[in-house]
């Protein structure tokens, strides 16, 4: 890319100096202010901070993770329903019947059953509190012992998942009507934003890997990639329509990296399965040891694919709620001078990532099934 | 007294390893297409599916030193 043009007049370069030293002045200030702060702070009170530490991973580890509500703002939540099936009976009920308790003190009764929630997990409640008036069996771990009832409630990634199929659903269905009523003309409007990115998943990606046969797996490939790709881009926004960790989730990313293993091995033919069973071209011995390994490969290039998209998107979020929490682990406004346009930058850097890992995840499946239906040469 | 978990410094080494891993393969694909600019797109593609594998193994450590 070339932005070169950028510094073109005298005027913009100026600003960009600008800038750049505004920046520079504000990060050093805000360390140096931040410095001073920490020392005061651990010189007024050097036990009270040992209690009161925050702790990061926790706090990113608890963000990421699927919930029961949705947080808008403040203390605004929304109580998505919960569904329960138990001892043959389905029980309903919604989130806010436990008061944002998610520390097994709140008991709902629910057709003759009494339920907690711990840390996002729905129990069965105890008869009785434990000493510190919560109503599971800790064990040593802290952990609750309870027994769980088989939880399919709508929870905050399932109704994006929801979302961003109603998402998918009109973009695509509007773009398709207009294809249908400007056959022949120039695309418009939502269109013409579209056209190009199928067109780079058909010549980029289907037509290098998968030949003449592309034609067949286009509606795959497209949909595995839009989903992909937007579901990224809802998980970057922070308020409501996003705000989940949708393709963060391994449960997702695995039953998409199924989806991929299903397509290799139903279209697998006959040459690639001999290449897996009895690899042409070697000795007998050889034969015998590949067999193994290339049975193994088998699942281990869909387990990758859905590590892969997992861990990117997973990273990317928890490197940007680090970078946030450092103003509360330095306990200083003057950390935001530095934290917030880091958190910009690599937000900035995850709007990249999101499409680069949705084009991976597409241009790998792409690969595989071609190496599947790859005619004998 | 150094405290903290063992698995920092294995996401740290994890990360040396892939950046030394996609240095590499960015520094080749740029000499690639500086000696032949009109591959500039075929070389971008087969560089990202190779930054790919090697970040996918960094990222397994991460994952493992997570868990």
């Amino acid at each position: 890319m070339d932005c070169s043009h950028v510094f073109e007049f005298k005027f913009r370069r100026l600003i960009v100096v600008f800038t750049l030293f505004s920046a520079f002045l504000l990060v050093s200030l805000g360390v140096k202010a931040q410095e001073d702060a920490t020392q005061k702070v651990e010189e007024a009170h050097v036990e009270t901070t040992e209690k009161k530490k925050f702790e990061i991973g926790k706090f990113a580890l608890h963000h990421i993770a699927d919930s029961h509500s949705w947080h808008v703002i403040g203390e605004t939540y929304i109580g998505l329903p919960i569904i329960l099936f138990n001892d043959g009976k389905l029980i309903t009920f919604n989130d806010s019947d436990f008061h944002h308790d998610d520390d097994a003190k709140v008991v709902v009764e629910k057709g003759g059953q009494r339920f907690v929630k711990m840390h996002e997990k729905i129990y069965l409640a105890s008869p009785t509190a434990n000493e510190h008036g919560q109503y599971v069996t800790l064990n040593e771990k802290l952990h609750a012992e309870n027994k769980r009832p088989l939880d399919i409630s709508l929870t905050k990634n399932t109704c994006t998942l929801l979302i961003s199929i109603v998402l998918l659903l009109v973009v695509f269905i509007s773009v398709a009507n207009s294809y249908k009523k400007r056959k022949g003309m120039s695309p418009k409007g939502l269109q013409s934003w579209l056209e190009p990115i199928i067109l780079f998943v058909r010549d980029d990606i289907a037509k290098p890997n998968l030949g003449h046969k592309h034609e067949r797996f286009m509606p795959y490939l497209l949909t595995v990639f839009f989903f992909i790709w937007f579901n990224n881009m809802l998980g970057l926004v922070p308020f409501l329509p996003g705000g989940a960790n949708l393709t963060g989730n391994i449960a997702v990313t695995m039953v998409l990296a199924i989806m991929t293993f299903g397509m290799t091995i139903f279209n697998g033919n006959k040459h690639y399965w001999k290449h897996i069973f009895w690899m042409p071209g070697v000795p007998v011995p050889m034969k015998i040891f590949l067999m193994p390994l290339e049975l193994i490969g088998i699942f281990t290039k869909p387990i990758a694919l859905m590590i892969r998209l997992f861990a990117n998107i997973t990273a990317g979020h928890i490197l940007v709620l680090a970078l946030i929490s450092l103003i509360f682990v330095f306990n200083s406004y003057w950390v935001t001078a530095a934290s917030i346009p880091f958190a910009m930058f690599i937000g900035a850097i995850e709007l990249m990532v999101a499409f680069i890992q949705a084009f991976i995840f597409t241009i790998l499946s792409a690969l595989f099934i071609g190496m599947a239906v790859e005619e004998h040469h | 007294m150094i405290t903290g978990s063992i698995a920092a410094v294995g996401a740290g080494l994890a990360a040396i390893g892939a950046g030394l891993g996609i240095g590499r393969i960015g520094g080749s694909a740029m000499d690639g297409i500086a000696r032949q600019p009109e591959a500039a797109a075929k070389i971008q593609t087969a560089m990202l599916i190779a930054a790919a594998f090697v970040e996918a193994v960094a990222l397994f450590a991460v994952v493992v030193a997570l868990v």
